[in-house]
């Protein structure tokens, strides 16, 4: 091989960490994908509420523990692992330390099971994707301020004078999300698990959404865009399409995304003229998201047909589909006459989950498979598996936004119909009634969902077990000379 | 009050130019060379588990 002869004497890259990481990532996705599933079925079945007769696996306890599995713990992992990969070799250098590597692990695992004690005992801030009480906000900050250091101070010591694309998103994600947690969490505490926010009002709504939307906007895409702009031109053996595109499309999502956060609060007491910055700011998005589904997506042009062999290819390039198709849903429901209709409804949910399963979770699982067999140093126990986890996750994703899509719109109709009188048609419970087999169908999806997780999860234990070793390929390579 | 209205003004206007300056240098001809060799960065660097049995004995 050529690279041979450039081999750094000795030296190898930090796979521990990523290793620990794309494992966690797996079995916390089946855990907070198994939530999930429980708290559909809570909501189609409500006695399921009360089955234990005791408040700690009621909806509202277990409703934020799924959603900072899913988010913080599934995704987070991924997303750090990942970004531990990307910067060591694009970067053609090891991990700074070691030791914070490893902090960053065990720190963020802390946070999780912390996280899954405190959340069923009630023990919440009540703020959105932000319920954690002020101690483990704390140690979010410790880690997330290692994870920066392990992360930049890579950079820094790189081999390579040009920072590859997928780094700019992860390090947007990095700098973002600390802004954003700090800020967010500002809180007075009056005991060790109770504190009241620094905001009062308004201004806490705002400050929150600036936050929810954000964590979205940088947890939930910047993040996993790195991740995209790295794994689909490995998996594809292609360049991405257009690296001039990749830059605008940074620098788009950076100067817009953070303005978008007041479309959560239309109609509400936030200033009409924020709401409607929020609004524009939010139609401005589509250019940069939709500039940068292309970019993925057009990566295959001329390489189509391995779409059709490539079930781990298919898996990316469908999820970067999805990206597309929920960023283009989300500025519709952004403007607010269409708001007026899908906002506190359904719709809401199943736009989340189109982003969530069908891009966050759908491009991590692609990203997972291709990773994991070359840090274990085997190949993939299946190939097959994968090609039925595609299919059953594809079919689960559907029936829940589909499902999630009519519930939603019939919700809002029925709320706003009035009789001639002026008295409204429908009583909420009427419409609550009306939506049992959607959420039938959802808790279906989900389902499906968690069963391909469930193969994934089989899979990857059959692979990482797997008796046939070959040598892990983490020997630190000198970049090759430009021609 | 006045300031920081001028201040906001302002700052919109340098950000816009920003990142119009940014489109216009990514996408002058110049650099095409260089990020046509940046788009390769992933792809030149072997990471497939195959062939570390091969390089083995060279190190």
């Amino acid at each position: 091989m050529v690279e041979t002869a450039n081999v750094i004497a000795g030296q190898t890259y930090n796979y521990k960490v990523i290793r620990q990481f794309s494992i966690m990532a797996i079995i916390w996705g089946v855990i907070g994908m198994a939530v999930g599933v429980y708290i559909a079925a809570e909501l189609t079945w409500p006695w399921l509420n009360n089955i234990f007769d005791v408040p700690y696996f009621t909806f509202g306890r277990l409703r934020p523990l799924h959603t900072n599995t899913v988010i913080f713990a599934f995704g987070g992992s991924a997303l750090i692992g990942t970004s531990y990969y990307v910067v060591q070799r694009t970067c053609h250098v090891r991990l700074i330390s070691d030791k914070l590597a490893s902090f960053t692990f065990w720190g963020w695992q802390t946070v999780i099971v912390l996280a899954a004690i405190t959340l069923p005992l009630g023990l919440t801030t009540t703020k959105e994707y932000a319920e954690l009480e002020w101690p483990i906000d704390i140690l979010i900050t410790f880690v997330w301020v290692a994870y920066a250091i392990v992360f930049f101070g890579t950079i820094v010591k790189r081999k390579v004078s040009h920072i590859y694309v997928a780094n700019w998103f992860y390090g947007a994600f990095i700098i973002t999300i600390a802004m954003l947690h700090i800020f967010n969490n500002m809180a007075v505490p009056v005991s060790w698990w109770k504190s009241y926010s620094a905001y009062a009002g308004v201004q806490d709504a705002m400050v929150q959404w600036w936050y929810g939307h954000n964590a979205v906007g940088f947890f939930l895409t910047a993040g996993f865009l790195g991740m995209m702009y790295y794994f689909v031109p490995k998996q594809a053996q292609r360049p991405v399409y257009s690296y001039r595109l990749s830059i605008v499309h940074f620098w788009a999502l950076i100067f817009t995304y953070i303005w978008a956060g007041p479309h959560h609060l239309h109609y509400t007491a936030l200033p009409d003229w924020t709401q409607s910055l929020g609004m524009v700011m939010s139609l401005i998005l589509l250019a940069p998201s939709w500039g940068g589904m292309i970019n993925g997506i057009m990566t295959l042009s001329g390489a189509w047909e391995k779409l059709r062999s490539d079930p781990i290819l298919r898996f990316m390039i469908v999820s970067v589909s999805f990206y597309g198709m929920s960023t283009f849903e989300g500025p519709m429901m952004a403007i607010k006459t269409v708001n007026a209709l899908s906002h506190y409804t359904d719709w809401t949910i199943g736009h989340v989950h189109s982003g969530a399963l069908g891009w966050v979770a759908m491009i991590s699982m692609g990203s997972l498979y291709y990773l994991i067999p070359r840090l274990f140093g085997r190949t993939l126990y299946s190939l097959k598996l994968v090609e039925i986890h595609f299919w059953t996750a594809t079919i689960g994703v559907v029936l829940y936004i589909t499902a999630m899509w009519v519930s939603g719109i019939m919700q809002g109709l029925m709320w706003r119909a009035v009789n001639a009188d002026g008295t409204l048609t429908y009583s909420f419970v009427e419409s609550v009634q009306a939506m049992h087999p959607y959420y039938l169908t959802r808790w279906l999806g989900g389902v499906f969902f968690l069963a391909g997780m469930l193969i994934m999860a089989y899979n990857i234990f059959k692979t990482v077990t797997s008796s046939e070793v070959t040598k892990v390929n983490d020997a630190v390579v000198a970049p090759a000379l430009a021609h | 009050m006045e300031i920081v209205a001028i201040f906001q003004s302002v700052w919109t206007i340098v950000v816009m130019v920003i990142f119009l300056t940014i489109v216009v240098w990514a996408y002058s001809r110049k650099r095409k060379p260089e990020f046509d060799e940046a788009a390769r960065l992933p792809l030149d660097d072997d990471d497939s588990i195959e062939t570390t049995v091969k390089e083995k004995h060279h190190v």
